[in-house]
């Protein structure tokens, strides 16, 4: 009986035990419920906001890049769609086999086959990898055909910027490259890979313009960042199509006519309205090479090229402007109140202290006036009016031209040069102005440098009196042809000169080319009407010691090439109603002889094409500043 | 006749076959059925709404799990009595042969492989521990368990199973198997004071257990306690569940609609992962439906083992039913974040072979103390006669 009992307790015991234990699961299972209430019910709008961020992403689709194009639509810079072979390893069963396969098609190399097999083993199975870029059309056509039997691989189609006139509109049109770290702006467009940006030139000045804005895809991703499908897509807005001041064809014919130098740069541009026509600089470079990536070998050639090709000579090299300079110094003379009869005479030389300063011609021109003066380019008479108008007045009278400042042209890395002062040199130099220097500076040499573009300007608006100020960006091409409106023109303040002073000045230009006596007769313009009016320009690169000249002057001809004579020309056309400006500059050219033919070629060029007068294309009517962000 | 006269059969005459399968719970095994079937659809979900490769495969062993259950659960219960240490001992073995042979399977030694199948002795272990336990617990009356010397025995068989799967390392199953053997112990009648004294021992015994620890196992033991330390790893895991079943809601985002699952932020979905997945896409509904049914195959148990009349039978049902919920507790309070990540399925439903394997054996004896809940079974494991 006493077992029985114990029995009966220890079932109780195990009862009660049992019941516990039960009853603690219940409660613990009830804290499940309660937990799955709290997430599932209270925090539920939180965490459904957090699975939908997972699971959708947003994704930029990059804009395409505006065109640019030449005043009469002509394209300068446009896109062309590029393929690329790629392969998708996790939808490939064999890939040696498929690899074999691809070879009989397009002929890899062992080389590429090692490289596609490295990057399958470092990518994920659905990431593409990288067969070949730009393929050719042919190969394209290839793939496509034997499709059926390459699964798994795939022809992407991308856009990569095209410059059809290649070097011609390299130094103007710049070129678009990758962005760099210091690029980054937090736009994310930016951050898209193999997204490009405007680096230099146009596409650098207007990248804004052409790079249109950016739409937006929403996709649904997995866990992996794999893309499953699109949800939804905003289409960006395409960059604007931009058009230049520059006629294609005309800019192709500087640009030859130069390559008959080593080194030379020239403009030429619409006095009217600063349109310029063309801009030039030898020797120039590929600027597709930079879409396709240079190799460092390239890149160093590129840079250390003595003659810098990368340079854009016309806007960032400087040079004396030599006796081009001189209409400045007639022109602040007159306005001093030296008339144009004022004579002088050159016996070749001028004695100013200790110091002697020689006209180019040994022996002198004798008595001249101030036509004479520019016709022949005698460089004492310019001493002489220098001493009397003073190196300030020359200077301003130089600003007011458009030397030793930014022309403001739409292009990056312009230089300004140098109009000396006397404040300048104090300040430059730590040194007080010598009298000599005023001389020196009136037949443009010692500190003056200037810009090729610079004085085109100042050949312009000494034909038109006018403050002309060179652009390259007409305006934004309009989509639909409105009835044809006559461009804008910019109306150019006058620079307040009278009328009788410029007379002058364009009479001393039109006896430089067109009077027998005049320094650049041998190039003038022989068709009626078509007349250049001019002036020639020698610049020094070096002293002409006096044991030279007691020796005679060594010819230019027998010197290296780095110690010749730079040759400048400036010149405007046709003689009355001017309507072209021109500047010339050949780099150690030996002097203006290998600068004028070029400016008479490009003049005679530019009249028979007129693109000044022709219909441009239709442009949108309210592009008034392009670089403000409108 | 002592007992009641509710007895119609002898209990020492022996059951034929089909007096047995109608004593079978036949509700408990449509329970089981259910949850299974619930487990098929989440893993024919989980697969994107194919059969292959989860679904139909677990189908397969569940339909096998089936037949073994209802065999274990006519075999007479002084059968499993009389073999209850000789199975226990199998499975030691067995485990001591993971040690030694065991091809390293998720970070850690759990696997045996026998061609065949790949055997994980330390979930054959949760039920061979239970059946020596029960057995050793019956044949003490209650002053033998009044004595500590008694004890040392089950302490034995508890921890020399549980530091072998400790030294795996597999944290989660030994620490199942030391909860369902002293739930083992608390229903024998053992006193709460020893329990306290145990859990205070062991607490002492941690710091100079660390001690003998390498660093890398420091490491390990220390990630898994606090997977924040491993914001990739676990972490990731916990927050995209919590993001599954949050966004879930109510009434859940639709069958083969759950976008953390199907989109992979959701690890583990068909195994560990599979109660979030389930909770995504039948929402706070479909959740609650599971728990209920889980709760009810449960209460199932604890009947069972308040009705079983032999003390055996009784400590079998509770162990086997205590199991049953730290599986399913540890499994949904994991990846609710409420306890750290632990690779503890969910019974019936996360896909694997050896757990279903398991869980139905553990079934089969349940239904087993139920059939042969009238069977008395003496000290020495022999039919009493009354």
């Amino acid at each position: 009986m006493a077992r029985k009992e114990e029995e009966s307790e220890r079932s109780k015991s195990f009862t009660r035990r049992a019941l516990f234990l039960a009853g603690g699961q219940a409660a613990l299972l009830a804290a499940l419920a309660g937990r799955m209430y709290y997430l599932q019910i209270v925090e539920s709008d939180r965490y459904l906001t957090l699975a939908e961020e997972n699971r959708i992403n947003l994704r930029l689709v990059p804009p395409t890049r505006g065109y640019i194009v030449d005043r009469f639509g002509q394209p300068l810079a446009r896109n062309q769609q590029d393929f690329r072979l790629v392969m998708v390893r996790e939808q490939i069963s064999e890939l040696d086999v498929t690899l074999a396969r691809l070879s009989q098609v397009i002929n890899l190399s062992d080389k590429e086959i090692e490289r596609i097999r490295r990057d399958i083993r470092r990518k994920r199975g659905f990431v593409p990898v990288t067969i070949r870029e730009n393929l050719p059309w042919r190969d394209v056509a290839q793939i496509e055909v034997n499709s059926p039997d390459l699964p798994g691989v795939f022809i992407e189609a991308g856009e990569t910027r095209e410059y059809p006139y290649g070097g011609v509109l390299s130094h103007i049109l710049g070129y678009v490259g990758a962005v760099s770290e210091k690029e980054l702006t937090g736009d994310p467009l930016l951050e898209l890979p193999g997204f490009s940006i405007g680096k230099n030139g146009i596409e650098l000045k207007y990248e804004e313009r052409l790079r249109g804005a950016a739409g937006t895809s929403q996709v649904e991703v997995n866990a992996y960042g794999r893309v499953i499908r699109e949800l939804s897509r905003e289409d960006g807005q395409a960059g604007q199509t931009l058009v230049l001041t520059i006629d294609a064809g005309l800019q192709t014919f500087v640009h030859q006519r130069l390559m008959s130098e080593q080194s030379a740069a020239a403009v030429i541009l619409d006095i009217r309205n600063g349109d310029v026509l063309a801009l030039s600089s030898v020797p120039s470079y590929d600027p597709s090479a930079f879409n396709i990536g240079l190799s460092n070998e390239q890149w160093q050639g590129l840079i250390n090229d003595p003659l810098h090709p990368l340079t854009n000579k016309s806007i960032n090299g400087t040079f004396a402007p030599g006796s081009t300079f001189k209409m400045i110094v007639a022109l602040a003379a007159m306005e001093m109140g030296i008339g144009s009869d004022y004579k002088v005479f050159c016996p070749g030389h001028m004695q100013l202290g200790r110091s002697r300063f020689h006209c180019w011609k040994r022996g002198g021109h004798g008595w001249l006036n101030m036509i004479q003066g520019i016709q022949r380019s005698c460089d004492v008479y310019f001493y002489d009016i220098a001493r009397k108008v003073g190196i300030d007045n020359i200077s301003v009278m130089a600003k007011r031209l458009g030397l030793g400042a930014l022309t403001g042209i739409d292009l990056p890395h312009e230089r300004a040069g140098v109009i000396p002062t006397r404040d300048w040199k104090l300040a430059n130099i730590g040194e007080p102005w010598q009298g000599g220097e005023t001389l020196v500076t009136s037949i443009g040499q010692g500190f003056v440098l200037t810009t090729p573009l610079q004085l085109g300007v100042m050949a312009a608006r000494l034909a038109s009196g006018k403050a002309v100020t060179p652009r390259l960006a007409r305006g934004i091409r309009a989509d639909v042809a409105p009835e044809f409106e006559a461009p804008p023109i910019p109306e150019f303040e006058s620079l307040g000169f009278k009328q009788a002073h410029l007379d002058i000045i364009h009479r001393s230009m039109d006896a430089v080319s067109n009077s027998e006596r005049g320094t650049a007769y041998a190039y003038r313009i022989t068709e009626e009407g078509q007349e250049l009016a001019g002036k020639t320009g020698t610049s020094q690169v070096r002293r002409i010691t006096m044991a030279e000249r007691a020796a005679g002057v060594t010819k230019n001809e027998q010197l290296p090439w780095r110690r010749r004579d730079h040759g400048l020309f400036v010149a405007y056309a046709p003689i009355h109603n001017p309507r072209y400006a021109c500047a010339v500059v050949v780099e150690h050219g030996g002097g203006s002889k290998s600068a004028a033919p070029i400016a008479r070629d490009i003049l005679l060029e530019a009249q028979r094409r007129d693109p000044a007068v022709r219909p441009t294309v239709p442009l949108l009517a309210d592009t008034g500043n392009l670089l403000n962000e409108g | 006749m002592a007992i009641s006269g509710k007895t119609l059969q002898s209990p020492t005459k022996n059951m034929n076959l089909a007096e047995k399968l109608w004593q079978v719970n036949w509700g408990l095994i449509f329970l089981v059925s259910a949850i299974s079937f619930i487990g098929f659809t989440m893993l024919y979900s989980a697969a994107d709404g194919s059969m292959d490769p989860w679904a139909s495969r677990q189908a397969v062993r569940f339909a096998a799990g089936l037949v073994m259950m209802l065999c274990l659960a006519v075999v007479d219960i002084r059968f499993w009595f009389r073999h209850a240490y000789g199975i226990y001992f199998a499975v030691l073995v067995l485990l001591g042969a993971v040690e030694v042979m065991g091809t390293v399977g998720m970070g850690a030694q759990r696997w045996i492989d026998l061609k065949v199948i790949q055997l994980q002795p330390s979930e054959l272990m949760k039920v061979a521990l239970i059946l020596a336990l029960a057995r050793y617990f019956h044949g003490l009356s209650k002053e033998e368990i009044g004595r500590p010397f008694s004890l040392i025995v089950p302490l034995g068989l508890v921890i020399a199973p549980a530091a072998l799967v400790l030294k795996q390392p597999d944290l989660g199953t030994t620490l199942v198997l030391v909860a369902a053997a002293g739930a083992v112990f608390f229903c024998a009648g053992v006193r709460l004071w020893k329990f306290a004294l145990v859990i205070v021992a062991g607490g002492a015994a941690v710091p100079i257990a660390w001690q003998f620890l390498h660093e890398y196992q420091q490491r390990r033991v220390l990630t898994f306690l606090d997977p924040e330390t491993d914001p990739l790893g676990a972490g990731y895991h916990i927050l995209q569940s919590k993001i599954a079943l949050g966004s879930g809601g109510l009434t859940g985002r639709g069958f083969l609609q759950g976008t953390q699952a199907h989109l992979n932020f959701l690890p583990e979905k068909q195994t560990d992962f599979i109660f979030t997945m389930m909770a995504e896409e039948w929402g706070m509904i479909g959740g609650l439906c599971l728990l209920v049914l889980y709760a009810l195959v449960l209460a199932y148990g604890f009947a069972i083992a308040l009705r079983c009349r032999n003390r055996f039978g009784s400590l079998l049902a509770v162990g086997l039913t205590v199991n049953l919920f730290l599986y399913v507790f540890i499994n949904i309070a994991m990846v609710m974040g409420l306890v750290p990540v632990v690779g503890v399925p969910l019974p019936l439903i996360s896909y694997g072979g050896t757990a279903m394997l398991t869980v139905m054996a553990g079934f089969g004896l349940l239904i087993s103390a139920s059939v042969h809940r009238d069977i008395r079974i003496s000290r020495r494991g022999v039919a009493e006669q009354l």
